[in-house]
């Protein structure tokens, strides 16, 4: 009762964040980054219930949501030539039925197996579709896409989706009902399986599982929420191309998933965010943000193999035994240097790129053909490396005695 | 038409050999690790912009010996610092770790070299045409391709089957534990292997470079064909490698050399439809059009009727 | 303008995030000017480059000189919308956000289409709040045809034009008998193919088209096999509509091929290509551009280009028709006395301007078309006072056609807003 009642609270404040957020932020801007983030989580959550819960790697996701995106698109368009006739707030489900319909056909054969034979199937689909959709220029408009109105369908209670903020609404909407459909799947027997497939294929199907079959209904349900997703980017954008079904985009998504967190059911949202505000904003400020990227993505996967969410739920342990607090100058000391660090060597790459002229970094005017700049960013960054290093076995003890196994405590508890 | 199927053959030859050097090196490293390496094709890129660079001040034939040490030299640095440290997580973090290397090293070639084409040329030593056949000449540049690829793969041949470190390679593949209890650094071969398959990714890299323009695109066009041969061809299986490399490369240029298309099709059964056919791009389909396709779809029903592929013996 | 989270931007970022930006014009307030291309990732350098040129034109021509509407100066905007059309969507609305009303973009049809619509929609959806399209280079003709609307304005020939004037040309030169003509297999590359074929049977009926070859756009890795057809086909010469790293490898696969026959295309120069075809490409590469090349026409212009050297020794005035545009923009402001974009468009309508070449352009006000003239030039080492890519090699002109010449019909249906 406890729990479900926790739960209910944590579902609530989500649908809080989530209504909330235009009213703290309002700009165009603002909107459009959590329209942004509202797709990227749908996708990315449905990402995670192939490679997180499921074990298939696949590196052709994109599939799914952009064919059905492309459906919502020709939908909206049925719509305002009146072929057919119902509310744009329906759309995304349309999205979802055609990623389902592709889920089913192409996870029919696909999901035989799983480890490197998917993931080598998942790339040769995506490779295919996404060359298909340039030759097939009737249905997909090439480069160029296709492009819709969504204004033309009826008014849903007077309104007429003219806005952005109107659409975020509506997505959060669907975020919700996604999020919370994606959630009590991994509940379902089917859902559980789906991990027991995952972790030891051969015991499943000792207990009477056929692991095929867990893995073809797990590629189904993700191909769905992939398609809503596709549909929802449909209503924000009234547009899609190819790119968003190409290896591009595949690829974003697991991105997304992996830096957020696999495994964890929360990780994906945190991904979407993450990826979508570096993807929105970090490109305004350095032209090397794709590279930034990936050297975050190179060092999640070497240093936090859990992603951002796994890092949070180290701290589990420490947290229920209220120790956490114990955790922060440690992390402090360490952390610190490590962030300078981190800003000199951005600092040196800057310079690298922004050869022979004078730019500003954090408001400091830099200059590549300067040595003293040079000579003062590589002993920030020794300075920072030492102190990081020397700091590390502190935090490491101060770690070990946080989630230790404290022996009296627990007598003394007990008694 | 003997002219086109002659030239065809050739420069299906030229492909095919070229793309059986990153695949050697690729198959090598996943008999070894079980690892298929995504980045094999950023490693090839880095050859060509190495050689390049080095060749901008001591000419290409510099460029051909130190550029593939360079990136031999870093692959066993990634694989010891970096593969080493993610293999503790299993295939799937290998694959997506490989898979982020590949978008860091795109990056990094930007970064470094700028996103514009680069002048990278064939030494003048082999610039003249080898033959003339039918008014079409063939270069010495891509004799010289072909003969390199085909001295590395015999090299490769004799070495895994007839020396000793050949046979210890091959033997830590399939027992690396009874290897390392045979006294040798079972992790110290894995990082050799994985190092010189890269550095043979750079050398197809060195020499592609002239030929196929350096620019921070080419390993993305020829990364998924080289995962296509692999699979193909059996995963690590190298004489499998071998037949899916050339049946790849002769596959898309007779492709492409070829006028068919589904208007002769159509001819052929006695159809036809209008242009305004909601299928028209369907009926208009010509097999050049599709002709870089293609290597997907043989994997697509490689994988679905035979996973194992042509050579392969290793069920996953 | 590329900081790195300077202070100032950061507060910006703040500011336009938490609050909608309010705009209270005063008369020193900056009149801002998006530019929206690739600033990252694969096509940066021709995005970049084109940044350097607007900006450099805003500098040198206007703000040095005081600026404009009484004292005002422009601000260029770079945003990055990494030619990707989702991207340009997110990019218009921060644009949007930012209350700016009038965005440069040239780069790829594609995102010129997505923005043409996405700013008719808007236009539509938000009176008092429109925003104006500056097309400085995008030539799918839909934009001034099917497509046209109000708030386009395109500074470029579009690809009929140009393929007009090419096929006069290749029509006037009596060796070619058979022509191969091969593309990226995309909306540009077909309406290359289309119209190539069907003006050459109105022009050359014995002209023979021994080939007409799709290939997938940024996939090919070796061209050697095409080039095998086109050996095959006996072809006298080759049109492409290719660009980028497409265009020099087929370039240099002919080459290689030792085939002794011109190579008509629209972008084989600059941003690297001209510097990699190099010798090889001598008297063989040519292409069809407005905005003469070499000689440059007027001693003003040539010192423009040559400050704008001095200034960027690593870019090349690559597209004067920014200039142009810019230029005509601001005369359409002054002519107003507004910067709202209904006024400008108005102004701008029909607009005669004579340019630094000393050539008088024309904006169709029927479908916002400009009316310039056209050039084909070779790649070449002889007489070349402004080269490319610092090679040595650069564009000579070899035939011209003047303005008039190069009008052709158009099947816009404008639909005019009412104020």
């Amino acid at each position: 009762m406890k729990t479900l009642a926790k739960k209910s609270a944590i579902w609530l404040a989500y649908l809080g964040v989530l209504l909330g957020l235009p009213l703290l932020f309002d700009s165009i801007l603002a909107i459009t980054i959590f329209n942004q983030m509202a797709i990227a989580i749908i996708f990315a959550l449905s990402y995670n219930m192939l490679l997180g819960q499921g074990g298939m790697l696949s590196f052709g996701h994109a599939v799914y949501f952009g064919l059905g995106g492309f459906m919502a698109v020709h939908t909206l368009v049925m719509i305002e030539y009146e072929t057919v006739y119902f509310s744009i707030i329906y759309i995304p489900l349309i999205g979802g039925l055609i990623g389902l319909l592709a889920a089913v056909f192409i996870g029919s054969f696909s999901t035989h197996k799983a480890g490197t034979v998917f993931a080598m199937i998942s790339l040769g689909i995506g490779e295919l579709v996404a060359a298909s959709s340039l030759i097939f220029v009737s249905f997909f408009g090439g480069e160029a896409g296709v492009n819709a109105d969504r204004t033309y369908g009826p008014a849903f209670f007077g309104i007429e989706f003219f806005q952005d903020s109107e659409i975020y609404y509506l997505g959060a909407a669907w975020v919700f009902i996604a999020t919370l459909f994606m959630y009590l799947f991994t509940q379902t027997p089917a859902g559980r399986m789906a991990n027991a497939v995952r972790d030891n294929p051969e015991r499943a199907e000792f207990i009477g599982y056929s692991a095929r079959r867990v893995r073809f209904i797990s590629f189904c349900a993700a191909g769905f929420f992939a398609g809503i997703a596709g549909g929802l980017f449909a209503l924000n954008y009234e547009f899609i191309t190819e790119e968003n079904l190409n290896a591009v985009t595949s690829g974003r998504v697991l991105l997304m998933a992996y830096i957020g967190g696999l495994g964890y059911f929360i990780g994906p949202i945190i991904g979407a965010v993450i990826l979508t505000l570096m993807n929105s904003l970090l490109s305004n400020y350095t032209e090397l943000w794709m590279l930034y990227l990936g050297i975050m993505f190179v060092l999640t996967v070497l240093f936090l193999p859990r992603g951002f969410a796994g890092f949070i739920m180290m701290h589990r342990t420490a947290w229920i035994r209220g120790k956490l607090g114990s955790l922060l100058l440690p992390y402090l000391i360490t952390g610190l240097p490590a962030l300078v660090f981190a800003i000199a060597g951005v600092a040196m790459i800057e310079m690298l790129h922004h050869e022979g002229e004078v730019f500003h970094f954090l408001g400091i005017p830099l200059e590549s053909a300067n040595l003293s700049h040079w000579l003062m960013c590589t002993v920030l960054a020794a300075i920072a490396y030492l102190g990081c290093k020397r700091s590390l076995p502190q935090l490491r003890e101060a770690w070990e005695s946080a989630n230790a196994i404290d022996e009296a405590g627990e007598e003394r508890e007990a008694s | 038409m003997l002219e086109v199927f002659i030239f065809s053959t050739l420069n299906g030859l030229v492909t095919g050999l070229l793309l059986f050097m990153l695949a050697s090196g690729l198959t090598l490293i996943f008999s070894m690790m079980g690892v298929l390496n995504f980045a094999h094709a950023s490693f090839y890129m880095l050859g060509a912009y190495f050689a390049y660079s080095i060749s901008l001040h001591l000419g290409f034939w510099m460029g051909l010996i130190f550029a593939p040490l360079i990136v031999g030299i870093l692959g066993a640095v990634v694989e010891r610092f970096a593969l080493r440290r993610v293999h503790a997580h299993g295939h799937v973090a290998e694959l997506v770790f490989t898979f982020g290397l590949a978008f860091l090293i795109e990056e990094a070639v930007q970064f470094f070299w700028g996103p514009d084409t680069k002048n990278y040329q064939s030494p003048d030593i082999l610039d003249f045409p080898l033959f003339t056949l039918f008014g079409q000449e063939f270069s010495a540049y891509r004799g010289f391709m072909i003969a390199i690829s085909v001295g590395i793969f015999i090299g490769l041949y004799y070495v895994l089957t007839r020396s000793r470190i050949g046979i210890i390679i091959q033997a830590a593949i399939t027992h690396p534990h009874t290897v390392a209890n045979l006294g040798h650094n079972v992790p110290f071969i894995f990082m050799g292997v994985f190092g010189v398959g890269t550095a043979l990714a750079g050398v197809a890299g060195v020499i592609a470079g002239p030929v196929l323009t350096t620019f921070p695109g080419m390993a993305v066009v020829l990364g998924s064909i080289v995962f296509v041969i692999v699979v193909i061809g059996g995963l690590g299986s190298l004489g499998g490698a071998f037949i899916a490399s050339l049946l790849i490369g002769l596959l898309q240029s007779y492709a492409i050399a070829s006028n068919v298309g589904m208007p002769d099709l159509l001819n052929l059964v006695g159809l036809e439809f209008s242009r305004d056919h909601p299928l028209t791009d369907l009926w208009t389909l010509t097999l050049p059009q599709i002709a870089p396709i293609l290597p997907f779809l043989l994997l697509v029903l490689v994988l679905i009727f035979r996973p194992t592929g042509i050579a392969g013996k290793r069920e996953q | 303008m590329m900081r790195l989270f300077s202070n100032t931007s950061l507060k910006l970022l703040l500011v336009s995030l938490l609050i909608q930006g309010s705009s209270l014009a005063s008369a020193q307030e900056p009149i801002r000017i998006a530019f929206m291309d690739p600033l990252s990732g694969t096509f940066a350098s021709v995005g970049n480059s084109g940044l350097k040129q607007l900006q450099y034109a805003a500098e040198e021509l206007f703000n040095s000189r005081g600026g404009i509407l009484g004292g005002r100066m422009i601000e260029i905007v770079p945003l990055d919308n990494k030619q990707s059309p989702t991207e340009t969507q997110i990019q218009f609305r921060r644009a949007v956000s930012e209350d700016i009303r009038i965005i440069f973009q040239g780069n790829s049809s594609a995102v010129a289409n997505t923005l043409n619509s996405t700013i008719t929609r808007h236009n539509r959806r938000n009176p008092g709040q429109e925003i104006l399209q500056i097309n400085y280079s995008a030539v799918d003709p839909i934009l001034t045809n099917e497509e046209c609307s109000f708030w386009h304005f395109r500074f470029d020939a579009h690809a009929i034009m140009k393929l007009n004037v090419l096929t006069d040309y290749i029509a006037m030169n009596p060796d070619i008998k058979k022509m191969y003509i091969i593309g990226q297999d995309y909306s540009f590359g077909q309406v290359v193919a289309d119209t190539s074929i069907e003006l050459l049977r109105e022009k050359r009926p014995d002209i023979e088209i021994v080939g007409n070859e799709f290939h997938p756009i940024g996939q090919v890795k070796d061209f050697t096999p095409y080039v095998t057809k086109i050996v095959s086909s006996g072809a006298d010469a080759v049109i492409t509509g290719n660009f980028g790293a497409d265009m020099v490898s087929l370039a240099r696969s002919i080459i290689d091929s030792g085939l002794e026959i011109p190579i008509y295309t629209f972008y084989a120069a600059y941003d690297g290509i001209t510097a990699t075809l190099g010798a090889d490409g001598v008297d063989k590469i040519r292409l069809i551009h407005n905005d003469a090349g070499n000689p440059i026409p007027t001693q003003e212009r040539l010192e423009y280009i040559q400050k704008f050297k001095r200034l960027n020794p690593d870019n090349d005035m690559t597209q004067h028709r920014i200039t142009n545009a810019l230029q005509m923009l601001v005369k359409a402001m002054e002519e107003s006395q507004s910067t709202d974009p209904y006024d400008i468009a108005l102004a701008l309508e029909d607009m005669r301007f004579v340019n630094m070449s000393g050539e008088e352009l024309w904006m169709r006000g029927e479908d916002h078309q400009i009316i310039q003239s056209l050039h084909i030039s070779v790649h070449t080492d002889q007489n070349i006072v402004v080269d490319a890519d610092n090679s040595g090699f650069g564009l000579l002109r070899e035939y011209s056609v003047p303005a008039e010449n190069t009008i052709m019909d158009h099947s816009c249906r404008m639909q005019r807003p009412r104020r």
